[in-house]
């Protein structure tokens, strides 16, 4: 029986303390990064689908609230959300967002617009933030903060929103690092 | 051995197609019974496969079933 457990199985804590530092400070954002450069570098350097299947503490905190704390209902997703065409759409305006996202930085950066201490939520929502940012760095640079700390927020809300009414892990099925990965294995391996 | 109980008749099938390679099945699996091949899909191995169906509760993309084994 496989019981023993590995240090990587306890990521899932580092993924609380990325939420925790940018609330009291945005900066700290720019640590995610991490969870969107190793996934791909991992798929692309042999490594499969390593980063979805062990690393990844965002999968593993998932699985803890809706297992362990048993938030979730545990029932099926419905059809269309495993689809390929939804997680390929997901996947495709998740792309879109996010170079929104560098698009207001290169705004701030040229000083085309100022710099908003915001973090907006499922894209829609804007929620002051202004305490976690003293002016310590050029605007731009607070701008993709708090830009990327949205969409980090906005994942795991869709995330907790997706495992109250499906299975733990059910924003794995449409989890644009999870398609992209699955799809640089596709490319590679098919 | 004596006889394979009633949920040992039965052994996890996955549906490669809708898999999304998670791999939520194979943290839950006792047995190594079920592993994500190259980042595509889950493959199981039936002879290790005990039928305790904690893969099929877990999958979040609800493709893996239990269907009943081949008798020889
Ligand atoms: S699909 Fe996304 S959230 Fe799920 S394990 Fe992979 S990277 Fe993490
Ligand atoms: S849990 Fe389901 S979707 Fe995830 S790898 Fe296993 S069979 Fe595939
Ligand atoms: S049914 Fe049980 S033993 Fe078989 S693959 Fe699933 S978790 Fe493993």
């Amino acid at each position: 029986m496989k019981t023993e457990k590995h240090w990587y199985d306890y990521l899932w804590i580092a993924e609380l303390i990325y939420f925790g530092l940018g609330f009291f400070n945005i900066l700290f954002a720019w640590a995610g990064l991490c969870m969107f450069f190793i996934p791909l570098i991992l798929a692309l350097a042999g490594w499969d689908k390593a980063y979805c299947n062990r690393y990844c503490g965002r999968g593993q905190l998932f699985a803890l609230l809706g297992g362990r704390l048993k938030l979730s209902r545990y029932r099926d997703v419905p059809g269309w959300l495993r689809s390929r065409f939804f997680r390929y759409g997901f996947l495709l305006f998740f792309m879109a967002m996010f170079c929104n996202m560098l698009h207001v930085t290169w705004l701030v950066f040229s000083g085309a617009e100022n710099l908003r201490q915001v973090v907006t939520i499922l894209w829609v929502f804007k929620l002051p933030w202004q305490w976690a940012y003293s002016g310590a760095v050029t605007p731009w640079v607070a701008q993709f903060a708090f830009g990327f700390y949205s969409i980090m927020i906005t994942s795991t809300v869709l995330g907790i929103i997706s495992l109250l009414l499906w299975k733990s892990r059910s924003w794995c099925v449409y989890c644009p690092m999870g398609t992209m990965t699955q799809l640089i294995c596709k490319a590679k391996h098919e | 051995m004596g006889q394979l109980s009633m949920k040992q008749k039965k052994h996890a099938v996955v549906n490669r197609k809708l898999c999304v390679a998670c791999g939520s099945c194979q943290k839950v699996c006792p047995m190594e019974a079920i592993l994500v091949y190259k980042g595509l899909y889950a493959k199981t191995d039936e002879a290790r496969c005990i039928g305790c169906g904690r893969c099929v509760k877990e999958c979040p993309a609800s493709v893996i079933t239990l269907e009943a084994r081949h008798e020889n």
